[in-house]
């Protein structure tokens, strides 16, 4: 902060106050090891004055080789603030469930001390470590840094994106199938697709373990992989008793909480009608030490969820109901080849999957990438006679 | 060239998660028996081999320096060997084996102005996305919001005393980084002008016809200005989603006086109990009021404070309004009932109510 205007940031400064974690306070200790952070503070406080943002759009920057893992940002304001003039954002992967050690946390931030403004998310709203700011020149050295400590970018554009995933069997007694492990290796399947935009817009896949969906997958991931298992919920009936003798009202909190009303609490017994259960985790949310997921574990795969733009907000919905846990990676890949394959026959520009599926029709979508519809697939048949017969089905 | 060229590194991919994993979660991986909740913001895992892994939760900015991050670092090395993870909603969480270290580190996070917190049935950190920091089409801030409303929640982080989860999202316009579109409340910031169209700009750097399909509602349409070509916007037609600006920076959207928040109620993610379902519009309107966006904090805080007072244990807000309805919704909470709450896109007649079954409110004697 080396003159005057810098030094008036009196609208960001009252947010240093208040017991919640401060992002001013963030900026204000990066400015510590680099210059640009009081130029970012003052124009934010120039946004905060006039109520409206100062960056411009892209354009083209990047890592030679890639056409991905750079956002690009110019300030629409940078004779007053020079150094926030170009304030580009590396994505860097993540590791997968967000795990660290002090070791590998410490390299990134020396990394990023060196090239860029020493700002970061910790993560990116799609899962990346997002390093905030830096000058064009930076990317290709910063790129190379990162390369030679093991950390490559990630996705962003019209590619595959990177991929995340819930903390799985690293720390979760419910995940059905190796979130991390998959999401790892699909990763490294597709690195072409993440860092070469080859779509006609995003696609994101997320790996959450069970229905709970930590990371959120049925909402922001074109591909939705959502652990399942498919025998009876396994029961502790001694622990039952023990959380009934606790004052947990079985029958209130649990059994009428029931979606599917599978559940009877007896005489001190807990009965579960496996055939009617739609695992919705509710009874193993509460009662963790008593119940727990089967031991036929494996996935649903769901597609198509998207924010609005364009056509509006989607969740995904079901493709295939049930994959064992062991066949899911080579289900996954046939999968995405197809997807992909139609997608890029018939999708228009930034048209996400799930709004493609919705143009041209769940059963149309079905034929091209092969599937046989399931029941399990829709919430109801069609309510509407309008069905369009295909030729060789009339007599 | 005198030299060869260094080989660049390139498509390694991230770095294998193993080598970051606490000992006991490598030993344990894939095998874990139940977990359980000491205290807010603390949990212990408990594997099939009896160990047990702790883990302290707390609670981030989001933007984080490198400052913070090393010092992250260094409590993971004073408290846990150096194992640390971050989580979905920003949080930073610690994986100890050992929970004589769980009060010290819980206090040396308090001491440094991180509170612990964000489990089960408390306010978890506010998703968000990068605002006026960092975005070109933000109609409002992100961090300063989020710091706001947090400051005024921040109880509900560190104790574990509602409902249910209450999960909050912000999103600083419509293209959702922040997916605010299945959170129990999500604030979300919006345009409310169609775009102003710079025609010298146009020319140079956008393609008509790109920018043209661009628009959901086909409001945007070829047109010559001053015998050049460029395009015009049907006003009318215009639903300021800035598609057309994401396509083509001469569409510009940001507008001082017109921009601003709305406010979006009863989404979920989990398939606990109810199904996923989305965020409905519970406020369509209100100010960019920086620093403080005080407008905002309280309509956040009265919708968590009526939420708190009449859901039942286990009840989502969405599964709440279900229950009760969206009339006594609106009766309980203040906020005023509009034409702009009835949906006039895609499919929106699926969301009138076509039933008889209309709750009809009844005196001061009603119980809920």
């Amino acid at each position: 902060m080396t003159n005057d205007k810098h030094k008036k940031t009196e609208l960001l400064d009252q947010l240093e106050r208040g017991p919640w974690p401060s992002f001013v306070k963030e900026i204000k200790k990066a400015g510590e090891t680099s210059p640009v952070c009081g130029d970012l503070l003052g124009q934010l406080e120039l946004s905060y004055r006039e109520k409206k943002g100062h960056w411009k759009h892209g354009g083209i920057v990047g890592v030679r080789g890639y056409g991905s893992g750079v956002i690009g940002r110019y300030s629409d304001v940078p004779e007053e603030y020079p150094n926030v003039a170009h304030f580009h954002t590396l994505r860097v992967n993540q590791p997968a469930g967000w795990f660290y050690t002090s070791a590998a946390l410490r390299t990134l931030c020396d990394i990023w001390e060196r090239h860029g403004s020493g700002l970061t998310n910790m993560h990116g709203a799609t899962g990346d470590i997002v390093f905030l700011g830096t000058k064009t020149d930076e990317l290709e050295p910063t790129f190379q840094e990162l390369t030679a400590a093991g950390f490559d970018l990630g996705g962003s554009g019209s590619d595959m994106r990177t991929p995340s995933c819930c903390v799985g069997n690293a720390r979760c007694e419910w995940s059905c199938y190796d979130t991390m492990g998959v999401c790892y290796r699909i990763t490294q399947a597709y690195q072409d697709e993440i860092h070469r935009p080859p779509f006609p817009y995003k696609f994101k896949i997320k790996f959450s373990g069970c229905p709970n969906d930590c990371v959120a997958a049925i909402a922001r991931a074109d591909l939705s992989v959502i652990g399942i298992w498919k025998d009876a919920i396994r029961q502790d009936d001694a622990a039952v008793a023990e959380y009934a003798a606790n004052g947990l009202d079985i029958r209130r909190d649990v059994c009428e909480r029931c979606p599917s009303k599978c559940m009877i609490w007896e005489q001190g017994k807990l009965s579960i009608q496996t055939g009617e259960c739609v695992r919705c985790m509710h009874c193993i949310n509460v009662m963790p030490k008593a119940l727990r997921p089967g031991t036929e574990k494996g996935a649903a795969i769901l597609i198509g969820a998207k924010a609005p733009i364009v056509q509006g907000a989607l969740l995904s919905s079901v493709l295939v109901p049930f994959v064992p846990a062991g066949e899911l990676e080579d289900t996954l890949k046939e999968l995405l080849s197809r997807v992909w394959e139609f997608w890029d026959e018939y999708g228009k520009s930034r048209e996400r999957i799930g709004e493609l599926i919705q143009r041209v029709g769940m059963a149309n979508f079905l034929d091209a990438i092969g599937l046989d519809p399931v029941p399990e697939m829709i919430a109801a048949p069609r309510d509407n006679p309008y069905i369009f017969f295909q030729s060789g089905d009339e007599k | 060239m005198a030299t060869e060229p260094v080989k660049r590194i390139t498509d390694i991919g991230p770095p294998h998660f193993e080598q970051f994993l606490h000992p006991v979660i490598r030993r344990n991986y894939g095998r874990w028996r139940h977990h359980e909740s000491p205290a807010p913001g603390v949990l212990c895992h408990v594997a099939e081999s009896g160990e047990r892994i702790y883990t302290v939760r707390a609670g981030s900015p989001r933007l984080l320096s490198i400052q913070t991050l090393r010092f992250f670092a260094d409590l993971a090395d004073r408290h846990c060997g150096g194992y640390l993870r971050f989580t979905s909603r920003h949080n930073v969480e610690f994986l100890l084996d050992d929970p004589t270290h769980i009060e010290p580190l819980k206090q040396e996070l308090l001491a440094a102005g991180f509170p612990v917190g964000g489990t089960n049935n408390a306010i978890s950190n506010i998703v968000h996305t990068q605002g006026w920091i960092h975005c070109h089409s933000s109609a409002t801030d992100a961090s300063g919001i989020v710091k706001n409303v947090m400051d005024a929640l921040y109880d509900h982080f560190t104790h574990e005393d509602l409902p249910a989860k209450l999960r909050i999202a912000l999103a600083c316009c419509l293209n959702m980084c922040g997916a605010v579109h299945c959170s129990d409340i999500a604030i979300l910031g919006i345009h409310r002008k169609p775009p102003k169209i710079q025609h010298d700009l146009l020319r140079k750097v956008c393609e008509i016809p790109t920018l043209i399909a661009s628009c959901p509602t086909g409001a945007i349409r070829p047109a010559a200005i001053d015998g050049k070509q460029s395009v015009e916007v049907v006003e009318a037609a215009c639903m300021f989603c800035g598609n057309c600006y994401t396509v083509c920076p001469a569409m510009t959207m940001n507008d001082p006086e017109n921009d601003g928040l709305s406010i979006w109620v009863g989404g979920k993610v989990s398939n606990a109990r109810s199904a996923p379902k989305f965020t409905r519009l519970a406020i369509p309107f209100l100010p960019n009021n920086p620093p403080h966006w005080p407008e905002v904090v309280e309509a956040v805080v009265n919708i968590v404070q009526v939420y708190a007072e009449h859901a039942r244990k286990y009840e989502r807000m969405g599964e709440w309004i279900e229950r009760i309805g969206w009339p006594r919704f609106f009766q309980l909470t203040g906020i005023p009932f509009t034409r702009y709450h009835i949906d006039d896109f895609k499919y929106a007649g699926l969301s009138y109510a076509r039933s008889t079954h209309i709750r009809f409110q009844g005196g001061a004697s009603e119980v809920l």
